[in-house]
Parts: structure tokens; sequence; C-alpha cells
């Protein structure tokens, strides 16, 4: 188990490296020479430079932005002083705000995080409970209509259910104001108010996967061999059940906590709909403001919560299945 | 020998309804198992002998059988108990091992940990005492170190071991009757041996009945005392293990002899019988086996021929005559011998 963990552990920094060097070429070499061009820049007239300086720039500002960034230097400098430079959580200033990208990204992380955590709390207990629950009373009108329900959530957009809800919610009924997020610690009853329509629209879809997923999975090892040997052995259907969710429902530890890294990086879809500021809606910002470093901070800081989740993921696994454990 | 008669399977039916059409996959069947025998069944994959077993361990559920007729176990029947009762019964009294032992095992739980569980759901009793009784189990089915084995998963036992570990599972509260299906067919040919004898050591040393569901008739031929040949859900052929591996009456019995080697004579030549199962569905009318029959005649398609003696010695489901039937086994043997020589 502990040799295990250690290359997993390896795994992980060597998959942050690679995410790292992927998001230097496409952000700092893929662009290479071509792009805008800024009269009287002259040998300054770099396209990530260009792009960090904004909406016309004076030829000075992009000059300095080549200098700082050391954007004339070969390409291995460049990548060193990068690397350097995150090492130290240095992921630059917003051209935009001109504040750290880092603490742009750590100030907006509650409200991403109080999204998807609550949303997916939701939906893991309700699509859990769903798909157990159909399963075990397959072909019952039950079984019929969550499966309709789970059917309607996997094939409706997520955009299209928020918009439509604060449309009902906001519009109609005024029960639900949309933008007006409140952070737990100032508020918590104010947070509450403005956080269950979103969680319930993040919610929907994936309690419509999860439920699928469960009742599937729980169907297809109630006819394993292993349960029949429980009923032969003369186990109560209570333990029998037991045995069988034990076997269905591990894979959905990996799916939730895989799903969870993903939505830890932002939810950009329910953000925008519902005006939270998360880090998904700053991702989304940053790309309208054409905002360079921040674009680049998001989208590692996405991707390093996904890996610190397959991280997690496989250590659980490996604890709840001892084949993996053992081998 | 009068022993006492632990099963006894009485006009035995069961269908599934399917989309397709209803699977009859038994469909009037008739035998018994006595205390200290080991009863042999025989037949193609599909003539119905898992079904046949399950059943009897309540093990189809019943809304997706169309069930009839009787299973006594010890006087009682097991097809008019209702869920609970079934289940004091299963694993107690009436145990089951199957055929692969990689499938049969829960791959999370530790091997000693589901011999206990098997333990404690028919008897109350300290934990403890349960495992301690379960290690025991484990070191009288053969498997060395049983108090380290006990702690392992099923993944780190060897096929051989799993298929051990699932015959302790199944002697937790000495049963009368234990029915293995298929125990050896996903094991390695060198462990076979040893579970086959694993099984009889534990039939004489608990006085049990043994049903052996195997496709090696050189098993049966060694361990069983009785015989059964399967076809199509419905028995061809039942009698000792002279009366039908020496003289054999029914021709689908022949053809199952003939695909096997000799067991007395090595080089004989093998021929698999012709045909393919029938279908269960739309089942040839009369005798299902005719449509492959080298000896079928006018009767064979008209009515379904009853399991009895028609003078043989023993119970029988073919129309031929005793004199063709005994006339053209020789043959066939005279046959297949002057081939192989
Ligand atoms: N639940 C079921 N629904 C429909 N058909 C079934 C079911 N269980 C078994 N059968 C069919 O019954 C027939 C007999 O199966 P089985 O008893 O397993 O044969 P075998 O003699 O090889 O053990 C097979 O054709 C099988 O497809
Ligand atoms: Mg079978």
């Amino acid at each position: 188990m502990f040799q295990y963990i250690v290359r997993r552990l390896i795994w992980a920094v060597i998959m942050t490296l690679l995410v790292i060097s992927t998001v230097f070429v496409i952000f700092f070499v893929l662009p290479g020479g071509s792009g805008r061009n800024i009269e009287g820049a002259g040998k300054c007239s770099s396209p990530i430079a260009i792009m960090m300086a904004g909406r016309n720039p004076r030829p000075a500002l992009v000059c300095n932005i080549v200098k700082r960034l050391g954007l004339d230097k070969p390409v291995y400098v460049q990548y060193g002083r990068y690397v350097g430079n995150l090492l130290q959580g240095d992921m630059g200033y917003s051209y935009h705000s001109s504040e750290p990208v880092r603490d742009a990204i750590f100030r907006r992380l509650p409200a991403t995080a109080s999204l998807a955590i609550g949303a997916s709390f939701i939906w893991l207990v309700f699509g859990v409970a769903i798909g157990i629950v159909s399963a075990l009373r397959r072909r019952s009108f039950m079984d019929r209509a969550s499966m309709f329900f789970a059917l309607v959530g996997v094939s409706l957009p997520t955009f299209f259910l928020g918009l439509v809800l604060v449309f009902l919610f906001d519009g109609r009924l005024n029960i639900y104001n949309v933008a007006s997020y409140q952070p737990i610690t100032s508020d918590p009853v104010a947070w509450l108010k403005s956080m269950w329509l979103p969680w319930i629209v993040l919610a929907y879809v994936s309690m419509a996967v999860y439920a699928r997923m469960v009742r599937g999975n729980l169907l297809e090892v109630m006819g394993e061999d292993y349960i029949r040997t429980a009923r032969a052995k003369g186990l109560r259907e209570k333990s029998v059940t037991r045995h069988a969710l034990r076997s269905a429902l591990t894979p959905v530890v990996t799916m939730y906590g895989l799903d969870l890294g993903i939505l830890l990086g932002g939810a950009v879809i329910t953000e925008s709909i519902f005006n939270i500021p998360g880090i998904g809606s700053l991702a989304v910002d940053a790309i309208s403001n054409q905002d360079l470093p921040t674009i680049l901070g998001t989208t590692l800081f996405a991707g390093v919560f996904v890996i610190i989740a397959n991280l997690v993921v496989d250590i659980a696994y490996a604890s709840l299945d001892p084949r993996v454990r053992y081998s | 020998m009068a022993q006492e008669v632990l099963l006894e399977v009485k006009d035995l039916h069961v269908h599934f309804p399917t989309a397709d059409g209803l699977v009859k996959a038994v469909d009037g069947l008739n035998f018994k198992v006595l205390r200290g025998e080991t009863f042999g069944i025989v037949g193609e994959s599909g003539s119905g002998k898992s079904v046949t077993n399950l059943t009897a361990l309540g093990l189809i559920k019943r809304e997706t059988a169309q069930i009839s007729g009787e299973i006594l176990f010890k006087g009682q029947d097991l097809l008019k108990l209702n869920s609970e009762e079934l289940r004091k019964v299963r694993g107690k009294e009436l145990a089951m091992i199957f055929q692969d032992p990689f499938a049969c095992l829960h791959p999370f739980y530790r091997v000693g940990d589901q011999l206990v569980e098997a333990i404690l759901c028919h008897e109350k009793m300290p934990k403890k005492q349960a495992a301690e009784r379960a290690t025991d189990l484990l070191a009288s089915v053969g498997i060395p170190h049983p108090k380290e084995r006990f702690r392992d998963y099923p993944h780190q036992y060897s096929g051989g071991m799993r298929q051990r570990a699932m015959i302790a599972m199944a002697l937790v509260h000495n049963p009368d009757l234990l029915i293995a299906d298929e125990p050896t067919t996903a094991l390695d040919v060198t462990v076979q041996a040893q579970i086959i004898e694993l099984i009889e050591k534990v039939k004489t040393e608990f006085n049990i009945g043994v049903i052996l569901i195997t496709h090696d008739l050189g098993v049966i031929a060694d361990v069983a005392q009785r015989v059964l040949v399967m076809y199509a859900g419905r028995g061809a052929e039942m009698g000792t293990i002279d009366e039908v591996f020496k003289s054999p009456l029914h021709p689908y019995t022949w053809g199952l002899l003939e695909s096997i080697p000799r067991v007395d004579s090595k080089g004989t030549r093998l021929v698999p019988i012709e045909g393919s199962p029938p279908s269960l569905i739309n089942k040839p009318a009369g005798c299902a086996f005719h449509p492959r029959c080298p000896h079928r005649f006018e009767k064979c398609d008209k009515e379904i021929p009853a399991m009895q003696d028609r003078g043989g010695g023993h119970p029988e489901a073919c129309y031929l005559s005793i004199e063709d039937k005994k006339r053209i086994w020789a043959e066939r043997e005279a046959r297949r011998t002057k081939a192989a020589s």
C-alpha cells in the first residue's frame, strides 16, 4: 500500500509537470512569430507581449513586457523562469486588475468551492439513493419514473436548465435573486439563499448520470456469481444487498472524486448564469478581456485540481479494492 | 439398499417466459438422491442441469420462471416453502458449490470473513468462535496455513484453493446434501482430481449425499454410484454406473459414451454426436433427441417417451425395443473397437 501511494504521488508530480509544460507550450511557444504587429516596436513585436499589453498598447510597453518576461531570451531560459516563478507561487499579475493572479484565484475559490461541494453533495446523495431504489425495485413505477427523470437530466444542457429556472424563480415567482452571492463567512443565510438554485441546476445533470450508473452497476453486480454464492449460503436478502452495494458503489467513489476535482477548477456555465464570482467566471472574464496571465493561472489551477483529485481517488480506490492494494 | 431418500424430484418443470418465447429449461424431470451416495448428472450444456439444482435451492426467481412439480428434500416440498423458510434450508441442510470459483467469492471480503458470515447467518455464536470454526474448516479442506489464509482475499488464492474454500463454506453447517455443479470445469487438470477427491472424502466423512454435475464421464464412472443422463430438460436414462456405462439403452447415452475416450481401452475412435442441441423454445415433437438420432422410426416424433424400465433393468426414455437396443449397442461397440485396432 505504501509503495502504491508513493507510486501514485510520483505519477501526480509527473502529471503536474506535464500540465505546466503543455500550458507553457500552448501559451508561449506556439504563438511564435505570428500575430499583430505594433508599429515601431521592432524587435519587441512578440505576439505574447502584444496580447499581454492589452488593446492599442504603446510600443514601449510592449518592449517592457518582452524584457520583463524574457521573451527575447531562448525558449529554455523562458521555461526555466516560468517554472521557477510558479514554484514560488507566482502566476504573474492580471493585466486587467493588476492584482496578482494567485490572489484573484484564491479570493474566488470559496465561491467555486461552495457551489461545487454543495451541488456534488446533493447529486451524490440523491443520485445514489435513486439508483439503488430503482435497481432494487426494478420495473416498478418508481424505477420507471426516476429513470425517465434521469433521461431528461442527461439530455438537458445545464445552461438551458439554468436559464429556464432563473426565468421561473427569479423572473416569475420571485423567490430567488440572481447575483446575490454572499460568502458563507459574512452571512450564512444569505449564502444559502443564493446557492440553492445553482446547486440544483449543477446537481441535476450529474444526479441523473449517477442514478443511471448506480442502477446499472447494481443490476450487473446482482447477476454476479458471488451474489448467487451469498444467497446459496443462506444470507438474508439484506446482507446480499450489502454485498452487492459494496461492489456497485466502489466505482462511484472514483467518479465522484474526479467530478469534484473538475468542478473545483470552476463551473463555467453555472457561475456565469448565476453571476457567482468563482474561478469559472474569472476564467470567462479573463478570456473576454484577453487577460493572458489570468487565463494561464486559471487553466493551471484547474489542471492541478484534477491531478489532486486523481491522486485522492486512486488512494481511496486502493483502500476499497484489495485487488488493487495488493498488486 | 434401503438408504434414506434425501432428495426426490417429481415431474419438475421450469419454464422461463422470454421475449423469444417460453424456454422449457426443465420439462418433466424425475430422480432421487440417497444419503451416502454420489449421484452424477451428465448431459450437454443447456440440458437443464444447473436450472434443476438452482430451483431446488430456490435460487431461480419465482417471478421470472414458471415452476411446477415437486422437489422433496427430506420429505418436505421445497417448492412450497416461502423465501424465508427456503433461506433457512439453504447453506444449512442443502449446500451448493459452483463452476467458477474465480467468480464465486466476493473479491472485496476476506475469505475467512465470508465463511464466518455463512456460519453466523444460520447459527448465533460469538464472532471469535465462528472464526475458529472457519479456520478449522479451511484446514480440513486442505488449505495450508489456515490461520494466515483466513485473512487473505480471494485473489490471493489459486483456483483450486478457492474451490476448496467454497467447499469449506458449503460445509459450515454439516449439510445433508451437497450439490456440486461442474466443480472442476474451470480448474487446471492437475487440480481437478484433488477437488473430486476432496468431495468424495467429505461425502464419506459426513455421510451426506452428493449431486455431482460434470461433463467428465470418467469422473462420474470413478466416483458416482448412480447417474442420470439429461437431454433437453428431461431424463434420457438413469441407473447405476455399471448399468448406464456397460449396458446403455438410450441412443443419446451411446453418443455420449462414444464421444469420450473409453475408460478401459485406449485409442478408441472418438465420435462426436452429430447435430446440435435442440431449441428449448420450439422443441422437436416427440422425443427431443429424434432429429439427431440415427435409429429413429415412425413413433419417435409422435409422443414424448416416458422414463421407464422397458425390460433393460433401469429406466430410460427410448421407444426402441429392448432387443434392438442390445443389438444396436453391440454393433456400435464392435464397429468402434474395430475402427480403433
Ligand atoms: N433465467 C433464465 N431465463 C431464460 N432462460 C434461461 C434462464 N436460466 C437458464 N435458462 C436456459 O435454460 C437452459 C438450461 O440451462 P442450464 O440448466 O444452465 O444448462 P446446463 O445443463 O448446461 O447446466 C439453457 O438453455 C439456458 O439458456
Ligand atoms: Mg450448468
